[in-house]
């Protein structure tokens, strides 16, 4: 799309040859860190640490493959990963659809402040925060538990959901739920025969984008869970280490474990993605 | 099929805004009525109330004997057509008409003859499988009739069904709508700001202002005797003229003057007004004077006429001199537009509106050959339609003549019809 575009009018072959080098240059820096990891996560060990490094493995080999699957800890944080982001997920779509619905469909007074407010929470620093909810969190006994990561996530990924299920929430002719009333349908039938299917890819997508962000989330994991049954890979990711050692090839390929389906996923539903974080931006 | 009525109906938004006040109407049984009124009069809410969209704040609505106020919209067994064709995006043509038969649990051959049926008359045989959004505007209008028709409800509600089409296209889709309630016959309510969709296709038009009903009639009744200055304003085109006039006493009968202009109220017409309200009062005071354009004649051509002779020994009083600002030349016939005195312009805040609004009519007086700036003026100016054989030259000081049998006359105050 920005190829074409750059590469119309006067200047346009000088103009599109520096868009092409802005990219590659742009897609190296980008893509090279994950490149490296995985190029990490296939030597041997003798090779990690050669110096200079090489630049391609000389021997290609899945140990540290085998070390991590054979972890059965590391099975484990990734379980605990799915579960937390998962149930973060169904809760921020569950909450945040209602509260989306309301916003697009509603007409009332203050409209943008609490737009506003809601965006304001994911503003706030984590780090402000972290020693008064542990404070909190070990008097009501969650600490260690799911929920100590579950709650914080729901906080900070809700404001997200509820900002892009709006954008899409808004671009919906709500006078097909008229329609649809009038043609007989209940309030039921009109939401779950012509709301729903149309809202559907937009939900989804910010399915997507929630349960990345809770995937990825660190530092509360990190402060409220102590006990390998509920840490997620996050926090699970830099104990491969002994007290002397630290295997760095596992590390890498537990990073490559933990990021690869994301990356697919998102490749997946890029279109769908990115209509999503830009949708309402442009009318049409 | 059923009538429709509505009993001291209103609608008020939040705490003050009335969008319509005591709404009291009689839709007959296959009957086609049109309300029209300029923007924000309270159209759309009075169709919204009788679909159930919208609560009914005062009053009550039947459609057929049943009072509906509180029906919720699938009970109340109408069809509506929206502006924007509110097609369900995600299901194919077939699937949008046949949506309301299948909530219904009628049995999938029934429902497939019924959409046949529906997409032959509307001629969209050929787009039943495809989605809305790969369908021309007037094509997605065909498939939100056919959406209606298939349901064979009591009643169609019609929300500016063809504002969005092109004028072209607009002008055919109004016949078609208006064949397809020969055939079908069913009470259909049809809501338009547009004088003309209003004219060619009601049987009687409801007229609108500020949510408060102005005048129920047929068109020609409409036409030939607006209640007020409004109506007489808003139904026709282009709109009938105003001026500022007085009512005399002259010869045993009434006589309306302005400048050296005189008109004697003819017998018929005097007949006519004694049904209504006792014209005598008025002598010697002002009114307003209101002449269609078409009532407008170079007076050249009209000498000798019935215009004129049947006026007696007033011949030449029957006469306004003018001098033409504006000539548009439509072909069969000549738009001939002049000032008047300011004395005898009429300021009337009710026509205001609808002059500043750009007339009501969109589509017949287009490619007209006018000179400079007819558009800027011609709020100010009055209108004729004259012959095409005037030979009236811009500029040039000359007479029209003003049939005196078409004259109606208005109160100033109350701009309520006295004639
Ligand atoms: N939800 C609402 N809240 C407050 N006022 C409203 C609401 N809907 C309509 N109104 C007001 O009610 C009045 C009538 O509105 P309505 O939509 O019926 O007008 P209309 O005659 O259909 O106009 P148009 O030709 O522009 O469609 C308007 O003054 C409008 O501002
Ligand atoms: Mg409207």
């Amino acid at each position: 799309m920005s190829a074409a575009s750059a590469s119309t009018g006067r200047g346009g072959t000088l103009n599109s040859a520096l868009f092409y080098v802005f990219l590659v240059v742009f897609v190296l820096v980008s893509v090279f860190p994950l490149v490296w990891i995985f190029k990490m996560s296939i030597v041997t060990k003798a090779e990690l640490f050669e110096s200079p490094p090489t630049i391609l493995p000389n021997t290609p080999t899945a140990a540290s493959y085998g070390t991590i699957f054979a972890d059965p800890s590391f099975q484990k944080a990734l379980i605990n990963s799915t579960i937390i982001a998962g149930v973060t997920t169904v809760i921020c779509l569950f909450f945040g659809s209602i509260a989306a619905y309301a916003i697009a469909r509603l007409r009332f007074r203050f409209k943008s402040i609490v737009m506003t407010l809601i965006l304001a929470i994911s503003f706030f620093p984590a780090v402000a925060i972290i020693a008064p909810l542990f404070i909190q969190f070990r008097r009501i006994g969650i600490i260690d538990t799911y929920l100590a990561a579950i709650v914080p996530d729901v906080v900070f990924a809700l404001p997200l959901t509820i900002w892009i299920l709006v954008a899409f929430f808004k671009e919906l002719p709500f006078d097909l739920e008229e329609a649809a009333k009038i043609d007989g349908a209940t309030t039921i039938q009109a939401f779950r025969m012509v709301i729903v299917p149309l809202a559907a890819p937009g939900v989804f997508t910010t399915a997507i984008l929630t349960f990345i962000f809770a995937w990825n989330e660190f530092l509360f994991a990190n402060t409220f869970l102590f006990d390998d049954n509920t840490q997620p890979v996050t926090v699970v990711i830099p104990n491969f280490a002994t007290v002397y050692t630290v295997d760095y090839g596992a590390q890498a390929a537990a990073a490559v474990v933990v990021t690869v389906p994301l990356v697919i996923m998102v490749l997946i539903f890029q279109r769908r993605i990115v209509s999503g974080l830009t949708a309402g931006a442009v009318k049409g | 099929m059923a009538q429709v009525t509505m009993e001291d109906v209103s609608k008020v938004y939040g705490e003050d805004v009335v969008a319509v006040r005591d709404m009291n109407l009689d839709i007959e049984d296959g009957e086609f009525a049109v309300f029209v009124g300029p923007s924000g009069c309270g159209k759309s809410t009075a169709l919204r109330m009788i679909a159930g969209l919208e609560d009914i704040s005062r009053g009550k609505v039947f459609i057929g004997d049943n009072l509906v106020n509180d029906l919720p919209p699938r009970d109340r067994d109408v069809a509506m057509v929206f502006q924007n064709y509110a097609l369900y995006p995600h299901m194919n043509v077939r699937e949008n008409m046949g949506f309301a038969l299948k909530l219904r649990k009628m049995d999938k051959a029934e429902i497939g003859r019924r959409v046949d049926e529906a997409a032959r008359i509307l001629s969209i045989e050929h787009f039943l499988d495809r989605k809305p959004k790969a369908l021309s505007g007037g094509q997605r209008q065909r498939v939100a009739l056919g959406r209606a028709i298939v349901r064979e409800p009591k009643a169609f509600l019609m929300d500016e069904p063809l504002s969005n089409l092109d004028a072209k296209l607009r002008v055919q889709m109004r016949t078609e709508i208006a064949k397809l309630h020969n055939r079908i016959g069913t009470t259909t309510i049809y809501v338009t700001h547009d004088q003309t969709e209003a004219m060619t296709m009601a049987d009687r038009i409801v007229v609108l202002k500020d949510g408060i009903v102005q005048q129920v009639a047929s068109p020609q009744q409409m036409y030939e005797h607006p209640t007020n200055v409004f109506v007489a304003g808003f139904i026709g085109s282009p709109a009938m003229n105003f001026i500022r006039a007085r009512l005399e006493r002259e010869n045993g009968g009434l006589a309306v003057t302005f400048g050296s202009t005189r008109m004697l109220l003819g017998r018929e017409l005097m007949a006519k007004a004694g049904e209504r309200e006792d014209l005598g009062k008025y002598a010697g005071k002002e009114v307003v004077l209101g002449i269609r354009p078409e009532h407008i004649e170079d007076a050249r051509l009209a000498e000798g006429d019935a215009l004129i002779s049947n006026q007696g020994d007033g011949e030449a009083a029957n006469t306004i001199e003018v001098e033409p600002q504006v000539i548009e030349s439509m072909g069969s016939e000549k738009y001939l537009y002049f000032g008047i005195s300011k004395e005898h312009a009429a300021r009337l805040e009710s026509i205001e509106e609808l002059t500043s609004e750009g007339g009501t009519d969109d589509g017949d007086a287009e490619g007209s050959a006018g000179g400079s700036g007819s558009a800027d003026d011609s709020g100010d100016l009055l209108v004729a339609r004259i012959s095409v054989e005037s030979e009236a030259r811009l500029g040039q000081k000359m007479r029209l003549a003003l049939d005196a049998t078409k004259i109606r006359l208005f109160d100033i105050e109350t701009e309520k019809a006295i004639l």
